[in-house]
């Protein structure tokens, strides 16, 4: 009897759009968020923070962003890292360029430039659909990257391409320490993640999914195609932008190119897919689960190897891309909505449990 | 046996339309009207044009001659948003539902062009934002109990059987509160009681709301029971024009149509 709504009668539809309709998945929020803010920035380590933790976060916000073009407005794209790496770089120079610049309005200004790119980049898609906007993404990933290792004044000439990113002051406090900066990371995600079910839940959202479905259909009801797909690119880049600038100055602690490449693209389409295309809560599952697999999978091959049997040095990463590649064919095949989706199938279990008819 | 209501003047004006897709020529010099409050419907044989006609339009189609006089403004062809935002919903032939979203979503969708909220508004959620989801909730709600589908509420689409397909498209039409509604084959593939229902529903819609219905449908019997006037299409050409007992009487029709058998 924990998982009930018995007795919660929705008697409003105030009520019943609620983010959280069940008051059983509030408490459960709030509990996780005070987890989250009070709980382990008391207790965790500072390898928590930096090396799972932070990561997390910061790739959570970007699986968002993808999460918006391609799981609710249907159209696929390779170059969430470019959309980072421009964020990333744009903010640089805000706080390189604009002396006295707040550095969290510098991150919005990164996140603007992205969004901006990010709708030149997406006027193909109201030509083109599926694998050809795909490879028409693949190209942004690597021009914006090259134009990046290029043109030298984005990296202020810098030689070795690998900058060390200016320290985060705001108000003049100096988030240097691992838990200041996972909380700094943690508000931006949370609101950032906030805004994002609020557009998907209302009638932005069900505009982007009617595009998604129909796009004829939408366009006979007055969804205005152009207009609406471009704000998922824009909306989209926005927030790959922000945890593009995260992951420079949170995580990185440099602003370099080479940190944005197709695989960190290509990881975040993975989290997306395994946490769940067209939910929220899938790209923070997702990407927990992108970032702990690899560690687990090393974590568990260093224990075999202490307990005397020989592995080779390479088995983790190798068994890492085995693992990702079945999860990802198991995914697209058995359960498209992924791991939010299983979830939701548990809750529902849970709800019957334990009279299933 | 259509219901007590005055059909006004008219609000719908073809004006000798020709559409050809390369040289298929779907329409040729097509004009009739509709009007206000009326149900009209375009019957022909498979091929004959009506599904194009509607495209017309409503802007999915754009006809290489001919003008589309709606409320008064004429046009020589619109895009859909355009048919949409001046009072324009319609159904399609093929279901074309959203798949992937529940019944309410598909159907709040219909009232996408009420809900003036900036994108900004609805990521903060407040004012005006929250004001429309609720108020136009509830004309969704309205337009679900009339229609019978509370039940389905929260089932994604594509679980439905097809004939409540059917119904949940006609009422994401319905829920943009159009002036005028084009139902392509709203009762295709249906059972007889399913057919009863979604008659029962026009004839309601019309009556109630005083919508003007134009729609596209191959059972006879239901057409002279529900339509004030009939036109026939048969391979692009209007052949036929008028009330019931009329089109009965047409030997051009007779001959192209209700002579071959079903
Ligand atoms: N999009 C299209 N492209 C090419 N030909 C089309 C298209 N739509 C309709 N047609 C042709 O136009 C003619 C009329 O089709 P349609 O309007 O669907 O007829 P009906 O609805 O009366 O069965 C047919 O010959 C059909 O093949
Ligand atoms: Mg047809």
């Amino acid at each position: 009897m924990l998982y009930r709504e018995a007795g919660q009668f929705k008697s409003t539809y105030l009520a019943d759009s609620a983010i959280f309709p069940l008051r059983q998945d509030r408490i459960a929020m709030a509990v996780l968020l005070a987890i989250a803010f009070i709980v382990v920035p008391l207790t965790a380590t500072p390898y928590l923070f930096s090396a799972i933790l932070i990561p997390t976060l910061i790739l959570a916000l970007a699986a968002i962003g993808l999460n918006i073009l391609t799981g609710y407005a249907g159209q696929l794209s390779l170059g969430s890292a470019a959309f980072m790496a421009v964020g990333a770089f744009a903010s640089f120079n805000f706080i390189l360029r604009v002396p006295g610049i707040p550095i969290l309005v510098a991150f919005v200004g990164g996140g603007l430039c992205a969004a901006a790119i990010g709708i030149v980049f997406g006027l193909p898609s109201l030509r083109i659909r599926g694998f050809y906007l795909a490879v028409a993404t693949l190209a942004a990933q690597f021009f914006i990257i090259w134009f990046l290792t290029k043109v030298g004044w984005v990296t202020n000439y810098n030689s070795s391409g690998v900058i060390t990113a200016q320290p985060i002051v705001v108000f003049g406090y100096r988030f240097d320490a691992p838990a200041p900066k996972y909380l700094l990371v943690l508000s931006i995600v949370a609101l950032m993640a906030l805004a994002a079910k609020n557009m998907t839940r209302g009638n932005l959202g069900r505009k982007w999914m009617a595009i998604r479905d129909m796009d004829v259909a939408a366009e006979v009801i007055g969804i205005p195609q152009m207009k609406t797909k471009l704000l998922a690119f824009a909306v989209s880049s926005f927030y790959c932008g922000v945890a593009g600038a995260l992951f420079a100055y949170a995580y990185l602690g440099t602003v370099e190119p080479e940190a944005y490449n197709l695989d960190l693209s290509f990881r975040i389409l993975f989290m997306v897919i395994i946490g769940g295309a067209g939910t929220i809560l899938g790209s923070f599952l997702g990407s927990a689960f992108i970032v702990l697999t690899p560690i687990v999978l090393n974590v568990t091959v260093g224990w075999l190897d202490a307990s005397g049997l020989h592995v080779p040095a390479s088995a983790g990463s190798n068994l890492e891309v085995i693992v990702f590649g079945v999860l990802i064919i198991f995914f697209l095949i058995v359960e498209p909505l992924g791991i939010a989706r299983l979830w939701s199938i548990g809750k529902e279990k849970l709800r019957l449990w334990p009279f299933p008819h | 046996m259509t219901a007590a209501r005055s059909i006004g003047g008219t609000i719908l004006e073809v004006d000798a339309v020709s559409l050809a897709f390369g040289g298929v020529k779907a329409l040729t010099e097509v004009s009739f009207d509709v009007r206000e409050h009326e149900i009209r419907a375009i019957i022909g044989p498979n091929g004959a044009g009506k599904s194009s006609m509607l495209n017309v339009i409503n802007g999915v189609y754009r006809p290489q001659r001919g003008t589309i006089t709606f409320r008064g403004v004429p046009r020589h062809g619109v895009n859909p948003y355009d048919a949409a935002s001046s009072g324009i919903a319609r159904t399609f032939q093929n279901i074309a539902l959203f798949k992937g979203m529940s019944v309410l979503d598909n159907i709040m969708t219909g009232r996408n062009l009420r809900m003036k909220a900036s994108f900004l508004e609805q990521a903060i959620w407040i004012g005006r934002a929250r004001r429309e989801e609720l108020d136009n909730r509830a004309r969704v709600e309205a337009i679900i109990d009339f229609l019978e589908i509370q039940h389905i509420r929260r089932t994604p689409v594509g679980r439905l059987a097809y004939g409540l397909q059917k119904r949940v498209e006609l009422a994401r039409a319905l829920a943009a509160e159009p002036a005028l509604l084009l139902l392509d084959e709203p009762m295709a593939g249906m059972n007889v009681e399913e057919k009863q229902d979604m008659c029962r529903f026009i004839l309601d819609v019309n009556a109630e709301f005083g919508t003007t219905i134009v729609l596209i449908e191959h059972d006879m019997g239901v057409v002279m029971d529900i339509c004030d006037r009939i036109v026939v299409l048969d391979y692009g050409r209007k052949i036929g024009d008028g009330a019931a007992d009329e089109i009965r009487g047409n030997q051009a029709v007779i001959d192209a149509y209700l002579g071959v058998a079903h």
